[in-house]
């Protein structure tokens, strides 16, 4: 099977607004929220939201970036080296916006519920994905700010392919290939 | 993750498992410093703390990794074992490995005996220091302290200075600095430089001051006077006066260089206090990398995915 192109850069910027836009709507000035991409890639997408959420708001927005390796519960059945966290704040009493490019099973977003701990008691977390596979979830947590929502098969993989930090497509490729 | 099931030695290691180590120690260093310092990435791992011959920082370092990864612990000191009543050491962990033990951090005086040990019990072994043979933690933690020091290991040059002859610590510091692609000098009494010592690839220098002026580091080995069957130097007020690091030697040299000693520092003799204490000191770093580089140990080799526990 050919990979399938199911979200194109075009797009991709006019649905980057878009979460932009819900996202000043719930959170006003951004005063007493952050930012938090999850490694290794929610990163370039957390990066990408937040710089057209400056532009915006006019003033810098809260950001850091979150490991969750050490705490999830399958590293002894898939090998994963640690990357590095830089939350450089005390996330006590912040409102908190987890950001990862594709939300499948949920294990990574429980692990990370688990590792942001260790960096304060936010007053509240919500997540924001890219892609949401809705079919495969594991353990009950959904998305607050979806783009696109996609009914995959396991046999398929979703692959968001960045072009060092900017975005140049998602496709969904077959696993053997 | 690592190619091998044991941390027997460096000699066992390549440059890619060390760097592996070092890169998840940079991360266990964060975590160590956080407000919260604990992971729960051991919590269903049990390790046994199985120490031969004294210790204090090594079991302390290796008993605090353990804590921080959440794994359970025991420690096990031979004085006040079954060992003293003749149990072998492969019953002795045997018994404690029937207790559901996954991984064993063991120190022993005999040369050889983590290997022989692996062999023979199932459970990950993690030498923690055999005789005079290998101390790999050791070795890795002062490549750790250098690389964040100096920003990385290859090219630099560094001198372990001292008794290299009874030195577990030297030997797996020459194998962990020459894998990563550092340049080694040992420097001390012709008595205490082994013969065939040159073969690991590293430069012999019996003159501290020359020596010094050739390295960006120095890690000053302590004087094991428990190791030493026979008189290897007259006394160690002569030792001191040619092998002793003093600031006079130091200001002399024309650049400045980094401190290193594994401790426990006899101070006066390898080392003088103003120098271990002073600001080119990484001494107690050394400490603090050593509990994040051992939790890397343990975490890595626990996540051995091909053969799970």
């Amino acid at each position: 099977m050919q990979p399938r192109i199911i979200l194109s850069q075009e797009h991709y910027r006019i649905m980057q607004t878009r979460f932009c836009h819900q996202l000043i709507e719930k959170h006003d000035d951004f005063k007493s929220s952050v930012i938090i991409g999850l490694q290794p890639r929610g990163v370039n997408l957390a990066c990408s939201i937040r710089k057209e959420l400056e532009q915006l708001l006019g003033h810098e927005v809260k950001y850091g970036e979150l490991d969750s390796t050490f705490f999830r519960d399958d590293f002894r059945q898939k090998p994963l080296l640690p990357q590095s966290t830089s939350i450089d704040f005390l996330l006590d009493d912040l409102r908190v916006i987890l950001v990862d490019d594709v939300f499948f099973t949920g294990r990574s977003v429980r692990a990370a519920l688990d590792a942001l701990q260790q960096h304060g008691r936010p007053a509240e977390v919500e997540l924001l994905v890219l892609i949401d596979r809705r079919l495969a979830r594991h353990v009950p947590i959904q998305p607050d700010y979806t783009g696109i929502t996609v009914d995959a098969i396991f046999s398929e993989k979703v692959k968001v392919v960045w072009n060092d930090t900017i975005l140049s497509h998602v496709e969904l490729v077959n696993k053997d290939q | 993750m690592l190619s091998v099931p044991h941390l027997l030695g460096i000699k066992y290691l390549n440059r890619d498992d060390v760097g592996k180590i070092l890169h998840t120690a940079e991360t266990f260093l964060d975590v160590i410093n956080r407000p919260i310092k604990k992971v729960p990435s051991l919590r269903d791992i049990t390790v046994v703390n199985l120490f031969f011959e004294n210790s204090t920082r090594t079991r302390l370092s290796f008993e605090l990794a353990e804590k921080r990864l959440s794994a359970d612990v025991i420690n096990f000191s031979a004085s006040s074992s079954s060992v003293s009543k003749g149990e072998t050491l492969v019953d002795t962990v045997n018994n404690i490995l029937a207790m559901k033990v996954d991984m064993v951090v063991m120190r022993h005086p005999k040369p050889g005996a983590a290997h022989f040990l692996s062999q023979r019990v199932d459970a990950r072994i993690i030498n923690a220091g055999d005789g005079a043979h290998e101390h790999p933690t050791q070795a890795l933690l002062d490549a750790f302290t250098i690389q964040r020091k100096l920003g990385s290991l290859e090219g630099k040059k560094v001198v372990i200075v001292g008794d290299i002859l009874h030195s577990r610590v030297a030997l797996s510091n020459i194998y962990c600095l020459k894998l990563m692609g550092a340049e080694v000098m040992v420097c001390g009494p012709p008595t205490l430089l082994p013969r065939y010592i040159s073969s690991l690839g590293v430069l012999v220098e019996t003159d501290l001051k020359k020596a010094l002026e050739w390295c960006d580091v120095a890690n000053m080995l302590r004087i094991q006077l428990e190791r030493q069957e026979i008189q290897y130097f007259p006394s160690l007020r002569e030792y001191a006066m040619l092998y002793g690091l003093n600031s006079k030697i130091l200001e002399g040299l024309k650049k400045e260089i980094t401190i290193m000693h594994p401790g426990p520092i006899n101070r006066g003799v390898e080392i003088t206090s103003d120098v271990a204490d002073g600001p080119h000191s990484v001494i107690l770093n050394q400490v603090e990398s050593g509990v994040a580089v051992r939790m890397a140990v343990l975490y890595l080799l626990a996540g051995r995915a091909e053969d799970k526990m």
